[in-house]
């Protein structure tokens, strides 16, 4: 919690000090209960809320891999600046039965909060590192709207108590659960509503401090939007045109498809669900051969079933949009976490020399904006383009900029006018670039063009003559050399020239770039890089990294066999650079800001050798 | 999705502006045959030369849309079948024809068989089983009969072969057909009816290796001393017991149209839903659509 400094005089937040109203510039709040209870709602709603007012929020959260109840949590941190990360510790800890007491007590910050439903959970009475505050949740729930609430409604009465906490805006957020739960029936608002005002009307301040966020320091007038990252890629892809797209539910992937799959039919398009992730690429490979661009997607062990048909994407120089939203592995791995371990088969997977683009999304805003860069360099470069995003991302709900939806919306539906005479699919022009004539297109000389996953000539006919095949080879690298070429410049986050550089790429932007400004305030010189291209990758890395005497990649995947994680061992290799070291972690969990620079502060004990 | 379009007016084209490169089939294979009706139906049927679209998996039969001066693709061992539906849905103007190996469609793609056929997927598909994998040079396949010496069952295959009639009917396809590439007038009329089938529609063709497996269907053909036996005048075609009757019925069995009913395609239902949602959304543009999304996000 950053209290501020300009805010009233009362004592610092410890166990002893008298209770307040106090002013705040951030507050880190987790819930923890099951799954059904309905966390992950209380949370939403109060990511809408931070949305919709001055506030910026960012969530983490984390759902059991099985779905018929267990642990859950929700974590928020709302803010009035920048929120960069979802917030080392907690501030505020909600803890609904005593097992979440037990697994989440230490992530809560000394000095800290703990609002315990006293119904459920005995905290040990002896402990003086926090304020504990026993509520009956349980009983005043049912108190407020009968009996057989008893499992449900408990998340209202916490959000109707951390809004008297907080100072929320309570009109706002009674105009938003009546718009949630439109549509239901009448009993259903009338239990949310009388929940909610039960937890309202509890007189948190004579047990717990009570907070006021100080207003925000001049915000932009734009309209905000709130939204997870899978919805980001979902809607994304609607924006660029989009209109065929085929995949197998698979966690934390489903939400995509089946955001597309109810859209895409207004928009006059087809998502299909198949039978398994082989038949999910054939299928998008099939539509982007008819002339719609296709997509498909998956996590992890659903991208090693698709590997084959990459490969044939590649070969056949065929478009199509891939999106990983992974998670921990290899094989079913940790379905509901993070981790960053599928860069190398997003860069590398398919048997044979097979290049191909891959961009990794920053935040939940540029999940949307990525996916729309994916369709168009996947369909300007006739080749298949990764969107590596991963379970963090997708279940994140942050703020961000209402799109320009009449400028972005884009057409790309085949056009099929005649082609030739003399059109060849595979001329081994400058660009490299193959420009195919879907079936529907007429060809003037009469000659009609077959598409393969077999070597082939210019024309698409199969050929395994040596030249022709380093020829094609070639050719197929060629044309990311020319896409690396016009990519734009890669950008340092912080000075140019300095000491240490953190490296990153996908969802630990936010942390690496909070880690850079805790350390420049401690006096460190420490700026950060993170890539959005992973292949081909940016121009002017070179030159960022010759600024420094460290460069530190920061990654949620294992440090190899040589001490480098996926995305260390490819600048390794591009740059041959030994001063390239690795900081990784393997706990299925986001990059916190202190272990980014506690990684730091030990890699920089043992010197470049 | 591009729209059923009106055949321009042009003239008409002749079997010889189909012909592509020439087969690099062993000379005698069965393929050569199902070819030269292929191209035959399209020069009786013509349709838009551009529209023609042969698509197929891996093996010898899957060569098949090289030899056919018409848009085609060569996918993947076993992925034809979901390839050709992504291509049938987005585009019903397109005639879409698939073809392969018993390989390819029941042993490596045998669970995209199953799914594009309860899915009624518009298609025609052309199985050409030879009762052995051809291209990697005479190894069991899943049609193999008990006891076929390969060289992955040098003593004779032991696993119990599938029988595609059966297969086909259980999964769902909406028109199921067997025939013989020795018997060219038959497999035609079996195209025909199979083209004209609003919906799955699967021709398994008896098509032999003279490389690898010579001879294996010798019992059906008259020429070479075998009964080619028809399925019966007066079997009901809508009746799925009396097809699976057919189907068990010992080698070499009947030849013709085993089952055929109308049900829904899921072009045909996807389209629905396409219009209902449009006249939901009151037709709205894209950009008017994800505004009103994202103005309940804000
Ligand atoms: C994933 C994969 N596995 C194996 C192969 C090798 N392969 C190519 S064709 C084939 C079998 C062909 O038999 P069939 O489908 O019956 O076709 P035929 O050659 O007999 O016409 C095999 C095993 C391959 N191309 N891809
Ligand atoms: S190996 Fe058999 S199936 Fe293949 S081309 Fe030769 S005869 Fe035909
Ligand atoms: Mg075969």
């Amino acid at each position: 919690m950053i209290e501020n400094p300009t805010g009233s005089s009362v004592a610092p937040n410890g166990v002893n000090a008298a209770l307040a109203k106090k002013n705040i510039q951030d507050v880190v709040i987790r819930f923890a209960g099951n799954s059904q209870d309905g966390i992950q709602s209380i949370g939403g709603f109060l990511a809408r809320l931070g949305g919709r007012t001055e506030k910026d929020v960012m969530t983490y959260m984390t759902i059991p891999a099985t779905i018929s109840g267990g642990p859950s949590i929700f974590q928020v941190r709302l803010g009035t600046g920048d929120v960069l990360s979802a917030g080392d510790d907690v501030d505020i800890l909600v803890a609904f039965y005593q097992h979440s007491f037990n697994d989440h007590i230490n992530s809560l910050r000394d000095g800290g909060v703990l609002l315990y439903d006293s119904d459920n959970v005995q905290p040990d009475p002896n402990q003086k590192r926090y304020r504990a505050v026993g509520i009956p949740i349980t009983s005043m729930t049912v108190e407020a709207i009968g009996g057989t609430a008893k499992d449900k409604g408990k998340n209202m009465f916490v959000l109707g108590l951390v809004a008297r906490m907080f100072d929320l805006d309570v009109p706002k957020l009674e105009t938003m659960l009546q718009g949630y739960y439109k549509g239901k029936n009448e009993d259903v608002i009338r239990s949310v509503l009388g929940a909610f005002h039960a937890g309202y009307g509890y007189d948190v301040g004579k047990v717990a401090d009570t907070f006021q966020f100080t207003p925000a320091i001049a915000k932009s007038e734009t309209k905000k939007v709130v939204t997870d990252g899978n919805q980001a890629i979902a809607y994304g892809a609607l924006v660029a045109g989009v209109r065929f797209g085929a995949g197998y539910p698979i966690t934390p992937w489903s939400s995509i498809m089946e955001i597309l799959r109810v859209e895409l039919p207004k928009y006059g398009g087809i998502f299909v669900q198949t039978e398994d992730e082989l038949a999910a690429i054939a299928m998008a490979c099939g539509g982007s051969y008819a002339g719609y661009l296709s997509l498909t997607g998956t996590s992890g062990p659903g991208i090693s079933l698709k590997s084959e048909a990459i490969g044939w994407a590649i070969m056949a120089e065929m478009p199509v949009v891939i999106i990983d939203v992974s998670r921990g592995g290899p094989s079913t791995g940790l379905p509901t976490n993070v981790e960053q371990s599928d860069l190398n088969i997003c860069v590398y997977g398919s048997h044979g020399d097979a290049p191909r683009i891959v961009l990794a999304p920053a935040s939940v805003e540029d999940c949307f904006y990525t996916t729309i860069e994916a369709v168009n360099l996947a369909r300007e470069y006739s080749c298949p383009a990764f969107v590596v995003s991963d379970q963090a991302l997708a279940t994140r709900v942050e703020t961000w900029d209402m799109p320009d939806f009449a400028k972005l919306c884009q057409n790309i539906d085949p056009k099929l006018e005649p082609r030739g005479p003399n059109y060849k699919p595979y001329e081994n022009t400058a660009d490299g670039i193959a420009r195919h004539a879907p079936p529907g297109t007429r060809m003037l000389d009469g000659k009609y063009p077959i598409v393969t996953g077999l070597e082939h000539d210019e024309s698409g006919h199969p050929a395994s003559r040596p030249a022709n095949h380093v020829m094609m080879t070639t050719k197929r690298r060629r044309k990311l050399q020319v896409l690396a070429a016009k990519l734009p410049k890669a950008q340092v986050f912080g000075p140019p020239e300095g000491n240490v550089l953190l490296v990153g790429w996908g969802s630990t932007e936010g942390p690496i770039r909070e880690a850079v400004e805790r350390a420049r305030a401690a006096g460190e010189s420490v700026s950060s890089l993170h890539l959005r291209y992973i292949s081909p990758l940016q121009p002017g890395i070179e030159e960022i990294f010759d600024g420094f005497n460290h460069v530190f990649v920061v990654e949620i995947n294992d440090e190899g066999l040589y001490g480098l994680g996926q995305l260390a061992m490819l600048l390794r290799a591009r740059f041959a650079d030994k001063k390239i070291r690795g900081i990784n972690k393997t706990d299925g969990l986001p990059f916190k800001v202190r272990e980014i620079l506690a990684g730091m502060n030990e890699k920089l004990k043992t010197p470049v050798q | 999705m591009i729209a059923e379009a009106n055949a321009p007016v042009r003239p008409k084209y002749t079997k010889k502006e189909l012909v592509a490169d020439h087969p690099t089939w062993c000379p005698g294979c069965g393929d050569f045959s199902i070819l030269s009706i292929y191209f035959k139906m399209m020069e009786k049927r013509q349709i838009p030369h551009e529209s023609i679209t042969s698509i197929a998996g891996i093996g010898c039969s899957s060569r098949f849309p090289y030899f056919v001066n018409a848009h085609g693709a060569h996918f993947l061992h076993g992925r034809g079948v979901p390839f050709a539906t992504g291509v049938s849905l987005i585009r019903p103007d397109l005639h879409v024809f698939m073809f392969g190996g018993d390989g390819d469609a029941f042993s490596i793609g045998g669970n995209h068989l199953n799914h594009a056929a309860r899915k009624n997927i518009k298609m025609t598909y052309v199985i050409m089983d030879n009762f052995v994998y051809g291209l990697t040079k005479k190894q069991t396949s899943p049609t193999s009969p008990l006891g076929f010496k390969s060289k992955t069952d040098p003593w004779g295959a032991i696993d119990q072969p599938i029988n595609p009639m059966k297969q086909l009917i259980a999964g769902g396809a909406t028109f199921i057909a067997r025939s013989h590439s020795h018997l060219p007038n038959h497999v035609m009329e079996m195209f025909e009816a199979a083209m004209d089938h609003d919906g799955f529609s699967v021709i398994e063709v008896l098509s032999e290796c003279t490389e690898f497996y010579p001879g294996a269907f010798d019992a059906a053909n008259p020429r070479k001393g075998g009964v080619f036996t028809l399925v019966p005048k007066d079997h009901d075609v809508t009746d799925e017991v009396a097809a699976y009757k057919l189907a068990m019925e010992s080698f070499p069995g009947t030849f013709g149209v085993y089952y055929k009913v109308s049900r829904p395609t899921k072009n045909a239902l996807e389209a629905n839903l396409i219009r209902e949602a449009k006249s939901k959304a009151n037709n709205a543009s894209p950009a008017e659509l994800l505004q009103k999304t994202f103005d309940r996000f804000a």
